[in-house]
């Protein structure tokens, strides 16, 4: 069984991957901005942990100096975006590809640079994925079993911790007057400035601890490949949405809690990958990945407005407030 | 209150698309005066409103707000001291938002936002019982997200929030223009009421007559980024809707064109 095999692995790398679709769902969701910049952010977290755990570093610290390297990233492009008055999208792929050359300079002129388990032992690693932690002795002859009892390995637990922390850290945060100003900055603007926030501002923090989490996930990918490579955040936006709008689209209806919907976004990392591994096991070429990966984003991402359309010329209730039009008393405002 | 002073904006100057919006405003507002603003197509309202609240910069002029200069105050800073009531219902209140968290914004307007709990015990107490006064049934409705909410419930919560913490002025922007009449009289006796209570200073652009006539305590006409007319007290209470009319191609040379104060009379 080649697919169940993998699964261990496919599992910790989409908790990996939701992670950063953690990071992708502050700027997508809540900003409502379309960030690129962590294609180069998450790159630039492996690349700084690579070279600061190589170069003798403490791995904790390494992993934050990760974090805080993806912040500026963030700190990069949310300037272009407010101060500059760059586009969102146009201000993340000038960051984007600025982080190409920093991350070759952090990486000393190394497209990769080999991170060794040996001599550094960091706890996530796809050396201790198949290796379980139950005190059990399961034969191999009993295949689900034995199967069920690899998911217990350490890597894939420590990421599932990092990830709870994670949540509970944002679930506290996007509770606080902070957090709120923030989602009301991605929900109305003129409200926003009409009440007092400065919308500039809060997109900035948005989009700073957006990238730093994005990096810290590219941190922990490089420990988990045991590499960190200058490419290795190519298409990390895509993958990210595939992660927000795969966990909406299985968990949307019942999960209402914000707590809740980040951990449909690290199961939608996590079905990602486990299809991923599937088809690759049905005989796709690895090269094609890219491919699929944005065919299926893109048939998600039309889907809300394709049902918009039909419930416009099928019957649906017309809109309201149309500045001419007087709307029925109780009729529901459409909400934009 | 409210003074403004030479106030001129020109849009897309320079340009085949250059608008005159306004042309030298001076007003004045004593404290607690309630002014209605009325005027035809492009005359100049919601954009004078628009300058007073900081959403463009002036092109020259002042705008004082109880003694403090805020020409220069970018919009969110002014927040702190105006409330705001939008003509778009969707515009005054953030739609995929708790009832709650919308009040709870509007109740930290002007003050810093740090990492304590976005919402107290208390203020949700205090938003039922503020709730419960609208009359509306939006007490038993704090956790409905606002874009769920009638088009009339949300410029009452809008209008609820932009009273919040005593505003030195109120701003209502054609309020309520995108509202049925029924809906449309109870959020306008909602303003008065509001209004009344706090003891604020408001200006409210209209496109009724009627209703600039019956509310508030003066009322000013504007034409061509101009104010043309500025009555008060008693002569405002006598005034008609033919009269006004009569009045505004007695100072404009021209016809009140306003497509929808035609309608609304």
């Amino acid at each position: 069984m080649p697919f169940m095999n993998a699964m261990p692995g496919a599992i910790t790398q989409g908790i990996i991957w939701g992670i950063m679709a953690i990071g992708v769902y502050i700027t997508f969701k809540i900003l409502d901005v379309a960030d690129l910049t962590v294609d180069g952010s998450f790159a630039t977290g492996g690349a700084v942990l690579v070279v600061m755990v190589t170069s003798g570093q403490n791995l904790y610290f390494a992993m934050f100096c990760a974090f805080l390297a993806g912040c500026l990233a963030g700190l990069a492009t949310g300037v272009f975006h407010t101060k500059f008055g760059i586009p969102a999208i146009l201000a993340g792929i000038l960051t984007q590809l600025s982080l190409y050359s920093i991350n070759l300079r952090i990486q000393g002129d190394m497209a990769n640079l080999p991170l060794s388990y040996m001599n550094y032992k960091y706890p996530i690693t796809l050396r201790n994925v198949t290796k379980t932690l139950l005190p059990v002795d399961v034969s191999k002859d009993n295949e689900v079993l034995y199967m069920l009892t690899r998911f217990c390995n350490q890597s894939l637990l420590i990421c599932l911790l990092v990830s709870g922390v994670l949540i509970g850290a944002l679930y506290w945060f996007f509770g606080t007057e902070r957090g709120h100003a923030l989602r009301v900055t991605g929900s109305n603007l003129a409200m926003a400035r009409a009440n007092g926030i400065n919308t500039d501002n809060n997109k900035i923090i948005g989009i700073v601890l957006s990238n730093g989490i994005v990096a810290m996930s590219g941190g922990i990918l490089a420990q988990y490949q045991g590499f960190c490579d200058v490419n290795m955040g190519r298409g990390a936006i895509v993958i990210g949405l595939a992660a927000v709008i795969i966990g909406e689209v299985l968990l949307g209806k019942i999960f209402h809690n914000f707590a809740l919907r980040l951990v449909a976004t690290i199961v939608g990392g996590i079905v990602y990958y486990v299809v991923i591994t599937l088809v690759l096991n049905f005989g796709m070429k690895a090269n094609d990945l890219k491919l699929f990966t944005a065919i299926v984003v893109g048939i998600f991402l039309g889907i809300p407005y394709w049902k918009a359309q039909l419930t416009q010329k099928f019957g649906g209730k017309k809109t309201g407030i149309d500045g001419n039009g007087a709307p029925e008393e109780e009729e529901v405002v459409e909400n934009a | 209150m409210l003074e403004v002073k030479g106030l001129y904006k020109t849009f897309n100057p320079g340009s085949v698309n250059e608008k005159k919006a306004l042309q030298g405003i001076d007003l004045t507002l004593n404290d607690g005066d309630f002014v209605t603003v009325i005027g035809g197509n492009g005359a100049g309202k919601s954009t004078m409103l628009n300058m007073i609240a900081g959403v463009y910069p002036v092109d020259r002029g002042t705008i004082t707000i109880d003694g403090i200069d805020v020409t220069k105050l970018s919009e969110h800073r002014r927040a702190k001291y105006i409330g705001r009531v939008f003509q778009d219902p969707r515009m005054g209140t953030a739609a995929d938002m708790w009832l709650e968290e919308n009040l709870a914004i509007a109740n930290r307007r002007g003050r810093f936002r740090g990492l304590s709990w976005a919402i107290s015990a208390k203020e949700r107490r205090e938003f039922r019982e503020m709730l419960a006064k609208l009359d509306l049934g939006l007490e038993e409705r704090l956790t409905t997200k606002v874009g769920l909410l009638s088009g009339g419930q949300r410029q009452a919560v809008t209008l609820l929030m932009a009273v919040m913490n005593d505003p030195k002025l109120l701003l209502l922007d054609e309020h309520t223009a995108a509202l049925d009449p029924k809906t449309a009289r109870n959020v306008l006796e909602l303003s008065d009421r509001f209004i009344e209570e706090n003891h604020l200073t408001a200006l409210m652009v209209t496109h009724n007559m009627r209703d600039a006539i019956a509310h508030g305590n003066r009322l000013i006409m504007m034409n061509e980024g101009r104010i043309i007319l500025d009555v008060s007290g008693e002569e405002k209470k006598n005034l008609t809707v033919e009269e006004l009319l009569e009045e505004f191609s007695k100072l404009s040379g021209s016809e009140f064109a306003n497509d929808r104060a035609l309608l609304a009379n």
